[in-house]
């Protein structure tokens, strides 16, 4: 017997990790990024930018926030550059998340002040806009978080928002709005079933079933738009929730309007986020849950019923999804157009993967997309020089962005996308 | 062990193919047969429930069978709409073989469409034989680096293509719709959005004008039929068909094997991008001879169905694309006819895939049309 | 608790798995079950704790009939049963796991983990088997996951536990200290129901013994008066000699050189640190080591499917390190690889395509853009023939194969070339013994014809039965070497190194 030999180490050896190699890149985006904003944000930059905080009725009001744009950005750009050169020469160091984050946020804000820079604009209203617009993206998401832990993939998200607006702007206009709100949710819910049966019972491909019904829906909401709502438009005429302002909150300068003086929506989806969060990760039925996504033949030996624990979570899900798809209209128009849902029921998966599979995460991943959304708008009112179509890709692109960038490094439940056979 | 000729007889005896089964003759005609008449009778249970009468249900129905196939006029419209349907099905059932559920067909048909009609009107003094191919190439070579933008991004960082082409979908509609409104693509004297037309020398010439000349089939037909002898070529009989295939069924194994994953999703991806691309640029050479929002008409869509019903095979997509191109006509004619919205066809095209994509589902519901319940 | 099952049938399709199998389990005593792969063990377990249903038969509990519905009724009667292929959510921790199913819940359905720790410690403590509730599964060793399986059906209170292979994944003194805590399980009463293929290790633990086999049971006695050869007998039909024909050793010239080597893992950590080891010509060399210890990623290195991080592989005196799996194959390096199901086949492609899985592309199966398939179906005929690889015909999909067929196309395709180098992961797991003796056969034939030869394998019986020269990994090392020609191989000693203890 001999020994294996373990003393002539290779003298220099460099191992190249998957995070070095990362943390280089992240360094040349920063690079990249410092270089950008100087030039263009910093250099195309006169005068000040003035963001608005509060409007004058406000009970409290504070003054308006003036920033010299050219040396802001300037500044930020020099803080980029500091980041992406300690990220390219000491890489892999635990900052590298916090950096790449700091330099988006650095980079969109020497955006936003360029932008503006020589007018003035309404910080409030914008993020409060974000909120707003977060709400489908994460209410979609929270749909994908529920359905993927019980390892069903939910491409029907779209088909399920849509089939939520629709129901919600049909019932709302005969019944009401709460009955709206409730028949969107036990469609979304229907739909939600209508998935799991394919997927679980008669084991349909997870996104074949998902793409199908998306199209079904489409098809069923266009034609009875185009065959009844064009003839009875009273059909298509439903009350919209205006916002209530919560006491005392909704009086705080720049929070209260952003958060506490919103509508049903906001508030409802601020809510289903921490109860899921409760339901998935402090309860026996949520550990059950999520076992099953993770190790379906495991959770299966112990007694618990694999296929009923999807076919529930996946209907919740679609009533989650149901109830985002109501605030197209019951929250925002009142009607019902054909393809409203515009592909936000796929941003909110983006949403789900950006925020690892969290309810949380996903509502933070929403507010970024609802922030790119409402930024767009904003400037395509406040003049710049980009096209207005491609302002209009900025969350297209950012959710492209978030699933490239981050896919790789989010694990999904283990058993996502793969179908339970019991023997 | 043994001699060699009986090791030789052994070896040839292996060679036999068993007759196709029983099980395979339902898979291929029960089902599909069964999937369109649920469809169909669902879809009237969906008019019935809108308030349409039984007897405007009929006369849907009956519409939609003339539409189709009811006189010469049909047949042409049944094929005209059949070229892009096939064409870009032919795209995403290459892909679903490699493993890649690209449902960017849409965006893909988009661009591919844009490039064509530049092309097309680009070029005054060209004569046809080298204008009308270059435009449809540019179709062709568009739609697969938009595709391609999708493979890069999976190949590299593993991004799910069906998140990303469904963005690169909703990024090429705002594309078309500034390139639109750009000075040099723009109609003169025109302040809607809508391309300069395609010159004569660009377009594919109708086929059936001696005929009647408003009968529209073009020369795509040939273009279709091509792809699809070619596709079959490709998937089938060619190394870079087997590693797609290998790839698309166990990625771990096409590994093992020494094929190159990444360059295998790229180029796949590429090949569904260039097909859904000639789709686009055969609607803008073939039938509408300009680019206006939304000339692509959902048709990347479709294509997805039309791809699953083919059972991601050629010949299947060639057949199943011949039936949505004739629910698409006779669902034009239903809507003039019986006043019934042609979105009722996409209905029934969907519930046509749920049927086909869950065939428990239509053994659950037709016990009696198989031979044995699923017993596996 | 005394459990009895009388005349069980359970058919899968045209398969019986179980034939009229009686089989009798009492308290306070170990059943040693003994079959080979495939022989029906895993089916009749499944069928008492309630996973599957029998197509006929009773099973009956202190002499009362009982109907198991689920899996969740077989652990109510108390019967738990510990997996061989362990059933543990790998990102929960262990009391989560411990507790999934019979959790202890608070208001609002609020799950009491404090109180799930409190008693998976004294479970821990009563028993002996100290684990720590707070772990994560994928942190643990194999060895503390099974002990985690075993806590599992404690705390839920069974009296009959049935242990399926429980030794496959143990190191040799891992064993002994299982086997500790199976008698200590029996004395307290258990009743304990012990299947494996493993002859000495079923005599040693066993109070009695059935055997099983094609799904009926063929033999039934006391081990004190049953000899391993009487066992081999019952278990596999004919007498089974299990010395391995080969030829003299004879080694050549070195053909692969590896020094230096690291590898890193998905999660870039050092998953083979420092590796250096040569393999000449005419030699088998068998890495030996509990899974997970670097092995794998080893053989993904040398075969090009990962990344080399550092060090350098020579193969052939030529510098392999950064060359495409590809060009390795045409260098004559063969791979039969770990877990065929994943990576060696494709089963829902034809059993020609398969044969051609990484050779399509030479010049005798393609021209030009095109492959040449009759040339290839000819081919894979004469493979499958050579290769005994039984089925009806090349157009069926390998998918349809059964496992000891599959594994014989694999090898097929992979010996039926110009091979230097044979690199085998886990050859022959899950087989029937009329398959493990083929391959073996062939594999002894590829080194006999100058072949390099490395095995790599968790059976320390089959790396001692092959190998001319044994390497251990241990923790992304090799840690110790033997060599088998010199004399008898110490089956202690590499234990040890196993598990990490190097002298």
């Amino acid at each position: 017997m001999t020994a294996a030999s373990t003393t002539d180490l290779a003298p220099d050896a460099k191992i190249d990790t998957h995070k070095a190699r990362q943390a280089r890149i992240y360094g040349i985006v920063l690079i990249g990024l410092a270089v950008l904003v100087a030039a263009v944000f910093g250099y195309g930059s006169e005068g000040n930018a003035t963001f608005g905080l509060s409007r004058p009725r406000d009970p409290w009001v504070i003054p308006n926030l003036v920033v010299p744009a050219a040396s802001f950005n300037y500044i930020a750009a020099a803080v980029l550059a500091f980041l992406g050169v300690r990220q390219f020469m000491r890489g892999g160091s635990r900052w590298s998340t916090v950096s790449i984050a700091v330099g988006f946020a650095l980079a969109t804000a020497a955006f936003l002040v360029w932008a503006t820079a020589g007018k003035s604009f309404s910080l409030t209203g914008m993020l409060s806009a974000t909120v707003v617009a977060a709400v489908p993206i994460a209410l979609g998401g929270l749909a994908g978080v529920l359905s993927e832990r019980v390892a069903v993939v939910n491409i029907a998200i779209e088909g399920m928002l849509l089939a939520g607006a629709f129901t919600g702007a049909l019932m709302g206009s005969l019944l009401g709005g709460w009955a709206g709100v409730l028949f969107a949710v036990l469609v979304g819910g229907l739909f939600g079933f209508i998935l799991a049966a394919l997927v679980v019972t008669y084991r349909m491909d997870q996104i074949i079933a998902g793409v199908v019904i998306t199209l079904f829906v489409t098809g069923v909401t266009s034609y009875v738009s185009s065959q009844v709502f064009s003839e009875y438009r009273f059909l298509n005429n439903a009350p919209v929730f205006r916002a209530w302002k919560i006491p005392f909150l909704g009086d705080i300068p720049v929070i209260g309007p952003v958060l506490f003086n919103q509508n049903l929506f906001v508030y409802g989806a601020l809510i289903l986020v921490s109860v899921a969060t409760y339901y998935l990760f402090h309860t026996r039925y949520g550990l059950r849950a999520r076992s099953v996504g993770e190790h379906p033949r495991a959770a299966d030996t112990l007694g618990i019923n694999v296929y009923r624990t999807r076919y529930i979570n996946v209907t919740l899900a679609g009533m989650v999804a149901g109830f985002g798809g109501a605030w197209f209209t019951l929250g925002s128009v009142g009607r019902f157009d054909e393809n409203m849902t515009g592909g936000l029921g796929y941003i909110g998966l983006a949403a789900m993967i950006f925020g690892r599979w969290h309810p949380f995460g996903a509502l933070m991943a929403a507010l970024i997309f609802g922030f790119a959304d409402s930024l767009q708008q904003k400037l395509a009112i406040v003049r710049t020089p980009i096209p207005s179509e491609f302002l209009a890709m900025a969350p297209y692109l950012a959710t492209i962005v978030v699933v490239a960038g981050f896919v790789g490094r989010s694990r999904p439940p283990a058993a996502d996308g793969k179908p339970y056979v019991k023997e | 062990m043994t001699d060699t000729t009986s090791q030789s007889n052994l070896a040839d005896k292996l060679l036999q193919r068993a007759a196709p089964g029983r099980a395979e003759f339902e898979d291929l005609v029960v089902v599909p047969i069964f999937a369109v008449i649920v469809a169909l009778i669902v879809g009237a249970l969906i008019m019935l429930a809108t308030a349409v009468d039984i007897e405007t249900i009929g006369r849907s129905y009956l519409a939609l069978l003339q539409g189709s196939v009811g006189s010469m006029n049909a047949i042409s419209e049944t094929l005209t709409s059949a070229i892009p349907l096939v064409l870009a099905g032919l795209g995403l059932a290459l892909g679903f073989r490699a493993g890649l559920f690209n449902i960017g067909a849409e965006g893909q048909i988009v661009v591919g469409g844009i490039a064509a009609v530049i092309v097309g009107f680009s070029f005054p003094n060209m004569p046809w034989i080298i204008h009308m191919p270059l435009a449809l190439l540019a179709g062709a070579v568009a739609g697969g680096l938009y595709a391609s933008i999708a493979g890069y991004l999976r190949a590299a960082t593993g991004a799910h293509e069906v998140i990303t082409t469904i963005m690169l979908n909703l990024s090429s509609y705002l594309l078309l719709s500034y390139m639109l409104g750009l000075e040099w693509m723009q109609r003169p004297g025109r302040s809607d959005p809508v391309s300069k037309s395609v010159l004569p020398s660009a377009e594919l010439p109708r086929l059936l004008t001696d005929i009647d000349p408003n009968l529209r089939l073009h020369a795509g037909i040939f273009v279709m039929i091509a792809a699809v002898i070619l596709v079959h070529w490709l998937l089938f009989k060619t190394r870079t068909g087997f590693e797609y295939r290998a790839s698309g069924e166990n990625p771990d194994a096409a590994r093992y094997a020494g094929m190159h994953a990444s360059a295998i999703i790229v180029f796949a991806m590429a090949t569904a991008g260039a097909l859904a691309g000639l789709a686009g640029a055969n609607q803008v050479l073939g039938v509408l001879e300009r680019a206006t929002p939304g000339f692509s008409s959902g048709i990347g869509f479709d294509a997805i169905s039309v791809a699953l019903l083919g059972r991601s095979h050629p010949v299947g997509v060639l057949f199943a694309g011949l039936l949505f191109g004739a629910l698409e006509a006779g669902g034009r004619q239903m809507q003039v006819d019986a006043g019934v919205s042609i979105d009722l066809i996409s209905i029934i095209q969907a519930l046509i895939i749920v049927f086909i994509a869950a065939p428990l589902l239509v053994r659950a519901i037709f016990p009696w049309g198989f031979k044995k319940p699923a017993g596996r | 608790m005394d459990v009895e099952l009388r005349g069980i049938t359970k058919r899968f399709g045209p398969v019986t798995a179980n034939d009229n199998v009686n089989l009798t389990i009492r308290a306070g005593e170990v059943l040693g079950l003994l079959g080979e792969n495939g022989a029906g063990k895993s089916t009749m377990m499944n069928i008492l704790s309630g996973l599957y249903s029998p197509d006929e038969g009773e099973i009956l509990i202190d002499g009362k009939r009982v109907d198991f519905e689920g899996p969740g009724d077989g652990i109510a009667a108390g019967i738990g049963m510990v997996h061989q292929h362990f059933m543990l959510v790998p990102v929960f921790t262990v009391a989560e796991n411990v507790i999934l199913g019979v959790e202890p819940t608070g208001m609002f359905d609020y799950l009491d983990l404090a109180t799930a720790r409190k008693q998976v410690r004294d479970i821990n403590e009563k028993y002996g088997l100290q684990v720590n509730p707070d772990a994560l599964i994928e942190d643990l060793p194999v060895g503390i996951q099974q002990r985690v399986e075993i806590l599992k059906v404690l705390f839920r209170s069974a009296e009959v536990l049935i242990l399926d292979e429980p030794t496959a994944v143990l190191t040799p003194q891992e064993v002994e200290d299982f086997f500790g805590i199976v008698k200590s399980l029996r004395d307290a009463g258990k009743a304990i129901v012990f299947i494996t293929h493993k002859l000495h290790e079923i005599l040693e633990i066993s109070d009695r013994i059935n055997v099983l086999r094609g799904g009926r049971i063929t033999g039934e006695g006391d081990p004190k008066s049953m000899t391993e050869n009487q066992l081999a007998e019952m278990m596999v039909g004919r007498p089974v000699s299990f010395d391995v024909d080969k030829g003299p050793f004879k080694p050549g010239e070195t053909l692969l050189d590896v020094k230096n080597l690291m590898v890193l893992n998905e999660n870039d950590e050092t998953a083979v640190e420092n590796v250096s080891f040569h393999v000449r010509s005419g030699e088998v060399v068998g890495i030996a080591g509990v899974q997970g210890n670097g092995q794998s990623e080893l053989i993904e290195a040398l075969t090009g499917l990962a990344h080399a991080a550092g060090g350098k592989i020579d193969f052939l005196g030529r510098d392999i390190t950064n060359v495409s799996v590809r060009e390795r194959h045409r260098m004559g390096m063969a791979h039969v690889p770990e877990d065929r199901h994943k990576s060696g086949m494709i089963s829902n492609f034809t059993i020609y395509e398969n044969m051609v899985l990484n050779t399509y592309y030479e010049d005798r199966f393609s021209s030009g853009p095109a492959i040449k398939w009759p040339d290839v179906l000819k081919t894979a005929a004469q493979y499958a023939v050579d290769f005994d690889v039984r089925t009806p015909s090349v157009y069926l999909k390998a998918g349809n194969l059964s496992g000891g067929n599959q594994q014989k196309m694999v090898v097929a395709r992979e010996l039926e070339r110009e091979t230097k180098l044979v690199i085998a992961s886990q050859p022959t797991r899950g087989l029937d013994v009329g398959s493990i003796e083929y391959i073996h056969s062939r594999l002894m034939g590829a080194r006999d014809e100058g072949d390099g030869v490395i095995i790599v394998s968790s059976e320390l019986d089959e790396i001692m039965a092959l190998s001319d020269r044994v390497l251990v990994m241990y923790d992304g090392k090799i840690v110790a070497e033997f060599d088998a020609t010199a004399g008898p191989l110490d089956k202690n000693a590499i234990g040890l190194a196993m598990a990490g203890v190097t002298a």
